[in-house]
């Protein structure tokens, strides 16, 4: 018991269970698996990202970029399949290679120059996103080919509720369940993973132990650059339009839904799990709020006030622990 | 020391090469009057916010809640006076009313960054995430306020303020200078600014010192969110309107402008010179880019890769140095 | 003679402008506890780089390890033949448990990409039996006492085939009693066979656990000696190549109000019942072990760690002190422990540093900085305590230890203090500086301010002091005057206590 107070995950589990809870008594389709199903499907977008965030925010660093990256592959991914055609496997690879060339070009600029990661990313992001909208002149494509309208369509398995509506597994959230396993399994359980942890901790320490500094900076950007890709085509599975402006202004969001899982800013701490609970809160203010009939002018006023909340009782915990520390054996 | 004047340096190298440029390639239309106050007439709000958060900067913090707090503040002045003028038939005694409602925008602002400074200097809060939460929230409060509306129709005499010329200087520009100028000052010239720099750097020395951090980061946030709110009252001046979501693409080009302008992304170094001048080299770029007929997405790019270039450049004379030393 | 297990003949190492070791000749034998001692800057720390081939040696050095010779040797080398150094700051993951933490060189060097989690704590709990402690294995390295996390680093040493342990500094922040467990291990590990290089600046530990000592001073080897045939002096000699003449602090029976006087003075994990006068013109000294809340009783003077119960007089008069700014207006001013992050903001110049006390007294009638009698304040205190700087805009970082400290001493001597408490004048500084810092004490006392010194080092508040308390466990225990007494009366004190 002692040891589940000392993780911030209990505690985000503790509000997700209580906001479930209000929630349920005022409108009761809250705890459907029908509305579970769409809302996991629609957070998938939001959710891979966290995923690479988690990664950076790890390694004691922050991008900021992302979301410029996701846009450029999205589009790259988008023109070139309606251009040359392709199946979805080369949907794909298109926007996994734009997004892990874009993080690389991050990791770089870090590694080899020491730019500090916030400025790196804030000056990548408006390279990526301005050289994206001159290029393509910021028009928006509608017309994706079928086969990509198809695959969005696809469930992995198929329930119907009562009124005879048909939901399930979608393909989409699939890619998301699939990305945070791998995912999790790289942080746990690969000496990669391990030396991002490392690396996050204190630098100077991992440089001596051995880690190769080097390669894990270059792996955890060109993930979080594949994650952004990633998240890009999910996005434009999931609302069929690929625009140039839909995606870019939405980083500190995510940044602040992980945060609210748990990773700290300063590096080292923070764990999938937890980023999924903080996805998972900021889905359920949302949805939550929807069925509630509670205007959607709120939303982020109440997302705000979780955000201080958390942030300011993490710290205040900090700050009694450090001052119960006992300084003197006194006899 | 000497990686300080640097940056001024390679700033100075590129305001000419830029100014040179667009000569050249544009000599009828780059250096006429009518051009260098259109340039004038954007810098001040960029200007006042790219302040706000380089204050903040030199504390070793971070205030991303600068556009939230301006557009709430905005907006509170922007009710006030809709509420209590008709634009077209001013009641009498109206200039009080103005003046009223701009003060009640600007302690908007500093009550917000009254509250960002209690929750990083008392509950000790990293900035970042302090002012990350107060955003949203802020922004939330924009749109529950406005339910989304633009509020237009302001008076007159509040439109002179961003766009009203005194002496051929737009009015906005002198603002924007003198509250420069009054940053200078106290970044220089005051306890508080000394003390700003030395929490900046090391916290823990100032307090052994007797420097009361909390009283510094406070005031500090105050600063922030009053300039923030300057900034304000000159953006619903130059639209004729307050609305959420104004200038959110500001955010990060002021942190651009402050790095660019010298001020240590990690604290307790930075000039306002410097920043006035990122500003203006910022500033004739996306003129000149404009005249050129290119897009003003590729300045944003520009912008980027100006940032990159000082730090790399920096990087590099650094190590060069440090080689002739050895 | 034993085998040896290093033997390194003519290294020498040049930075820049800066001879940091000259051809020093330096052998370990197989087994033994050898001693590396030597001042500030004396080259210790060099010497371990290259023992470790993290730095390579100029020209014409000769390294030999159990026979092998080596042309380029490399940090790769000193790996595969066994050489683990725990560096000061040990070199841990905060953020990770005490299992990976020791067991991370084994997970480096293995092959497999991934890692099996019970060989993660087989591995730990292995090292740990070595030495026969226990440590919780999920517990964050974080959570430790600095004694654990040690242990921890030793741990993750021994997972390899370690065969020469060198050991930086190992007990700058262990306790007496942590300090005797740490060489149990050590002499547990000689058995074991493991060489042990054991790095101080505390001579009466080397002298204790180290059966040679090897002197080194300005880059230079003095010497190795078996540790009986020396004596604290006879190192400290070695070490400084100059006899310290102290002549003792003696002042007549102070008499009237005192300046500061404290009265049960009590906080709960930090201090307990503290009582005690200070009069002008009197040094006062506090010793004691780490953690005997010397430090946690001079912050809760100066206004940092409130105490909890308990009185407190100036002249006379009974106070609180709930901040710094209100211990300041009571004239207190102190010198606190670590120079680097609570002394000095060290990337700012000289001057910003020397000022910071007192920039609320140099402001015009427009509550803005005077910036001539800002200029006058510094340049008066630079020359009044000699600061040796390049320019008063250089940044503090740039000078050296003892003009540092000068610094520091500068920023309170501005503010005119009455009560002046120093934690640690004199760490981290060569003996000429010291002796110099220790000058510019004495001339503050004669000038009436009271003063407290804080030291671990017994002969530096012997021979400073008028009046001497010792701490143990938050209380004062004893009290000695100097001139009534003798260095090892107080030493015996302090160790009986422990």
């Amino acid at each position: 018991m002692k040891n589940l107070l000392k993780h911030h995950e209990t505690y985000v589990l503790l509000v997700i269970i209580i906001f479930s809870a209000i929630i349920t008594v005022i409108n009761p389709r809250f705890l459907t698996l029908e509305n579970f199903f769409d809302v996991v499907k629609s957070y998938s977008f939001i959710g891979i990202l966290a995923v690479g965030v988690t990664f950076v925010l790890i390694s004691g660093g922050i991008d900021i970029s992302f979301t410029a990256v996701a846009t450029v592959a999205q589009y790259v991914m988008a023109v070139m399949i309606i251009r040359y055609g392709g199946n979805i496997f080369t949907a794909f690879l298109l926007a996994a290679a734009v997004g892990i060339s874009l993080g690389l070009i991050n990791a770089t600029l870090i590694y080899f120059f020491n730019i500090p990661t916030i400025i790196t990313t804030i000056a990548t992001l408006n390279i990526y996103y301005g050289i994206l909208i001159v290029i393509s002149g910021g028009k928006w494509i509608y017309a994706l080919p079928g086969w990509f309208r198809a695959f969005a369509d696809i469930r992995l398995f198929t329930l119907c509720t009562d009124e005879g509506i048909k939901y399930g597994l979608s393909i989409i959230t699939s890619i998301w369940i699939l990305v945070v396993i791998i995912a999790w399994v790289i942080l746990r359980y690969t000496k990669l993973g391990r030396g991002i942890y490392a690396m996050g901790g204190s630098m100077n320490a991992a440089r001596r132990a051995g880690f190769n500094i080097f390669r894990t900076q270059m792996f955890v950007y060109s993930f979080t650059g594949l994650m952004a890709g990633l998240a890009g085509l999910v996005q434009a599975l999931l609302v069929q339009t690929v625009a140039p402006n839909s995606i870019v202004g939405k980083e500190l969001d995510v940044i602040a839904a992980v945060v609210l899982g748990g990773a700290s800013l300063a590096g080292g701490v923070g764990t999938l799990f937890g980023t999924i609970l903080g996805v998972t809160l900021i889905a359920i203010m949302s949805n939550g709020m929807t069925l509630m009939r509670v205007s959607s002018f709120w939303y982020n006023v109440f997302i705000g006030l979780i955000i201080i909340l958390s942030v300011a009782f993490s710290a205040y915990q900090r700050r009694t622990k450090a001052k119960r520390a006992i300084a003197v054996e006194v006899e | 020391m000497r990686s300080r004047h640097s940056e001024l340096i390679i700033l100075g190298c590129i305001t000419t090469a830029i100014f040179a440029l667009m000569w050249v390639f544009n000599p009828n239309q780059f250096l006429r009057i009518g051009n260098l106050q259109n340039m004038a007439f954007q810098l001040p709000e960029l200007g006042l916010l790219s302040l706000a958060m380089m204050v903040t900067m030199l504390t070793g913090g971070i205030n991303l809640s600068i556009i939230a707090t301006a557009n709430l503040s905005g907006i509170v002045t922007a009710l006030i006076l809709t509420a209590m003028i008709n634009p077209d038939a001013p009641p009498p005694g109206s200039g009080g009313i103005i003046i009223l409602a701009i003060c009640a925008g600007l302690l908007t602002a500093m009550l917000i960054g009254l509250l960002n400074g209690i929750l990083v200097a008392v509950i000790d809060v990293s900035p970042i995430l302090a002012t990350l939460g107060m955003m949203i929230l802020v922004n939330g409060l924009t749109i529950v306020i406005t339910k989304g509306y633009v509020i237009s129709g302001l008076p007159n005499a509040v439109r002179f303020i961003g766009n009203g010329v005194v002496l051929g200087i737009p009015m906005g520009t002198i603002i924007f200078a003198l509250c420069a100028g009054i940053m200078a000052l106290i970044l220089n010239l005051t306890v508080l600014g000394f003390n700003i720099y030395m929490v900046g750097s090391n916290p823990t020395a100032s307090n052994f010192a007797g420097v009361n951090n909390t009283a510094v980061l406070i005031k500090t946030y105050i600063i922030s969110g009053l300039y923030a709110g300057i900034a304000a009252m000159i953006m619903i001046s130059r639209f004729n309107s307050a609305k959420a979501g104004y200038g959110e693409s500001y955010l990060l080009v002021t942190i651009l402008a402050s790095v660019l302008g010298g001020t240590s992304a990690a604290g307790g170094f930075g000039k306002v010179s410097g920043l006035v001048m990122s500003l203006i080299i910022l500033q004739i770029a996306s003129s000149g880019f404009n005249l050129l007929g290119v897009s003003a997405f590729l300045t944003i790019a520009f912008w980027g890769f100006i940032i990159i270039l000082v730090m790399v450049v920096n990087f590099i004379s650094a190590k060069v140095l440090e080689r002739k030393a050895a | 003679m034993a085998d040896l297990f290093l033997s390194m003949k003519s290294v020498s190492k040049r930075y820049t402008g800066v001879q940091a070791l000259d051809r020093i000749d330096f052998e370990i034998s197989k087994g033994e506890i050898h001693g590396l001692v030597g001042e500030n800057g004396s080259g210790k720390s060099t010497l371990i780089k290259i023992i470790s081939g993290v730095e390579q040696p100029d020209e014409g050095a000769r390294i030999e390890i159990e026979g092998q010779a080596f042309k380029h040797y490399q940090s790769i080398d000193s790996i595969l033949k066994g050489i683990e150094v725990i560096y000061q700051d040990l070199s841990l993951f905060p953020n990770l448990t005490v299992a990976e933490n020791i067991s991370l060189s084994q997970t480096i060097a293995s092959r497999s990409r991934f890692i099996s989690w019970r060989r993660v704590n087989d591995i730990a709990e292995r090292a740990m039996a070595r030495i026969g402690i226990q440590i919780p294995l999920d517990e964050m390295v974080n959570d430790l006492s600095i004694a654990d996390q040690q242990l921890v680093a030793i741990c993750r040493a021994l997972t390899s085939d370690v065969k020469l342990l060198i050991l930086d500094e190992p007990t700058t922040a262990l306790t007496k009693k942590e300090v005797e467990a740490l060489f149990t291990v050590i002499k547990d590990l000689q058995s074991k066979e493991i060489t042990t290089l054991f790095v101080s600046h505390k001579l009466n530990e080397v002298l204790q656990i180290a059966e040679r000592v090897t002197i080194l001073r300005d880059g230079k080897k003095i010497g190795t000696f078996p540790s009986r045939d020396l004596t604290d002096e006879r190192l400290t000699f070695l070490m400084t190549g100059e006899k310290v003449e102290y002549s003792p602090y003696e002042i007549e029976e102070p008499q009237g109000v005192p300046l500061l006087e404290v009265r049960r003075l009590s906080k709960r994990g930090n201090f307990k019942d503290i009582n005690f006068k200070l009069f002008p013109g009197e040094i006062l000294g506090i010793t004691g072990l780490l953690g005997s809340g010397r430090t946690e009783l001079a912050q809760a003077l100066f206004g940092m760690n409130r105490a909890e119960s308990g009185d407190i007089l100036i002249q006379g008069r009974k106070i609180t002190i709930r901040s710094v700014q209100e211990a300041m207006s009571q004239g207190i001013g102190y010198v606190p422990e670590n120079r680097m992050v609570q002394g000095l903001v060290m990337q700012q110049s000289v001057a910003n540093n020397i000022v910071i006390t007192i920039l609320h007294r140099l402001i015009n009638k427009l509550k803005m900085i005077d910036r001539n009698k800002k200029k006058d304040c510094i340049n008066s205190r630079i020359e009044e305590l000699s600061i040796r700087t390049p320019a008063t805009d250089a940044a503090v970082q740039t000078l050296s230890g003892g003009n540092q400290q000068r610094v520091v001493l500068a920023k309170w001597i501005g503010t005119d203090p009455k009560i002046f408490i120093m934690d640690g004048p004199t760490i981290g500084i060569d003996v000429a500086a010291k002796s110099s810092i220790h000058e510019i004490i004495r001339n503050l006392a004669i000038q009436g301010v009271g003063i407290i010194v804080i030291s671990d080092e017994v002969s530096e508040v012997f021979h400073n002091c008028n009046r001497i308390m010792v701490m143990h466990k938050g209380r004062i225990i004893a009290e000695f005057n100097t001139s009534r007494t003798s260095e090892e009366e107080i030493q015996d004190y302090i160790n009986m206590a422990s």
